[in-house]
């Protein structure tokens, strides 16, 4: 089974690629793409450590609730790993 | 003699609208474009002529690219699954000059349609299809593609019907996406280059279809 995360809800101020709408969302894992260098210290010119990047699935009734289309299309995103957290389970 | 005629409320002959010469300061990137690049060119690094090469190579790059590699996918079914295990080999395969872009292909079929957006900039595969088009980079197609893109899809006079699945890819990061569209119907006689005529721009990112035969 896909692994559910969350992209967290911190608002840290310069150049970031993980996108406002997206923050506090749950999704899947589509895949893993490798490791890429920090674009949050490259768009600055600081030495950039390599962080792991992930294809993010998310439905739109998650994104938009009520106000989605159809609620089972889907929306991919690039997210990097410090973006992430595990998603508390709710199954029993 | 065609300059002997009045302004005609600022119209030109043909009635359009004049364009205004361009006569403006320059905006602080644009003199720092210019000023890095005379440096570089003064100190040896690089030459004006390869800077003009440069935009020549990115000029030449053109959606008939990814038209050759979406015809070479339908007609070639071991190339399609290495185009979606891994799209910039697929390219290079082929022969194009793709640098360093890292691509996904991502496939159209029966019950699933893809499209491509860059909320956060324009993050297009330019080098493999060219330039984006003026649209995909205004904030209005960037923002409703991801929250409506049915009514986008049906501006594009592209209504797909609701059993089919909607993804939306966004560039948000390293890398670049392209659609591998569906072949269309009655094209089983149709050679490689005759289906390449097929596959349009829109296709490729998702807000059309290719062209029937």
């Amino acid at each position: 089974m896909a692994e559910r995360v969350r992209v967290k809800t911190m608002m840290p101020p310069g150049h970031v690629r993980a996108p406002a709408y997206l923050r506090g969302k749950s999704g899947v894992i589509e895949r893993t793409l490798g490791s890429f260098k920090n674009p949050e210290k490259l768009a600055y010119g600081l030495p950039a450590e390599e962080r792991p990047l992930y294809r993010v699935r998310f439905t739109m009734a998650e994104l938009w609730g009520a106000d989605a289309e159809i609620p089972d299309d889907t929306l991919d995103a690039e997210i990097y790993g410090h973006w992430l957290e595990q998603e508390p389970s709710h199954a029993s | 003699m065609p300059h002997d005629h009045h302004d005609h409320d600022g119209l030109s002959p043909s009635g359009h609208p004049y364009r205004t010469d361009n006569d403006v300061p320059l905006t602080y990137w644009q003199t720092m474009e210019i000023a890095l690049r005379e440096l570089l060119i003064e100190k040896g690094h690089i030459t004006a002529s390869e800077v003009s090469a440069q935009i020549d190579a990115m000029d030449a790059r053109s959606p008939a690219n990814g038209a050759a590699v979406v015809a070479r996918a339908w007609v070639d079914p071991d190339f399609r699954q290495r185009l979606l295990a891994d799209a910039s080999a697929a390219s290079r395969e082929m022969g194009f000059d793709i640098g360093p872009m890292n691509l996904i292909a991502v496939e159209n079929t029966a019950e699933t349609h893809n499209l491509i957006v860059c909320t956060l900039c324009s993050c297009y595969p330019r080098n493999l299809l060219g330039l984006p088009p003026d649209w995909y980079k205004t904030r209005a197609y960037r923002s409703r593609a991801v929250r409506e893109p049915r009514a986008v899809l049906h501006e594009f006079g592209l209504d797909l019907p609701q059993h089919m699945t909607i993804r939306v890819h966004d560039s948000t990061a390293d890398m670049r996406y392209v659609v591998l569209p569906a072949r269309p119907a009655g094209t089983n006689a149709m050679t490689e280059a005759e289906l390449a005529a097929l596959v349009t721009r829109d296709s490729m990112i998702g807000t059309g279809l290719p062209r029937r035969p």
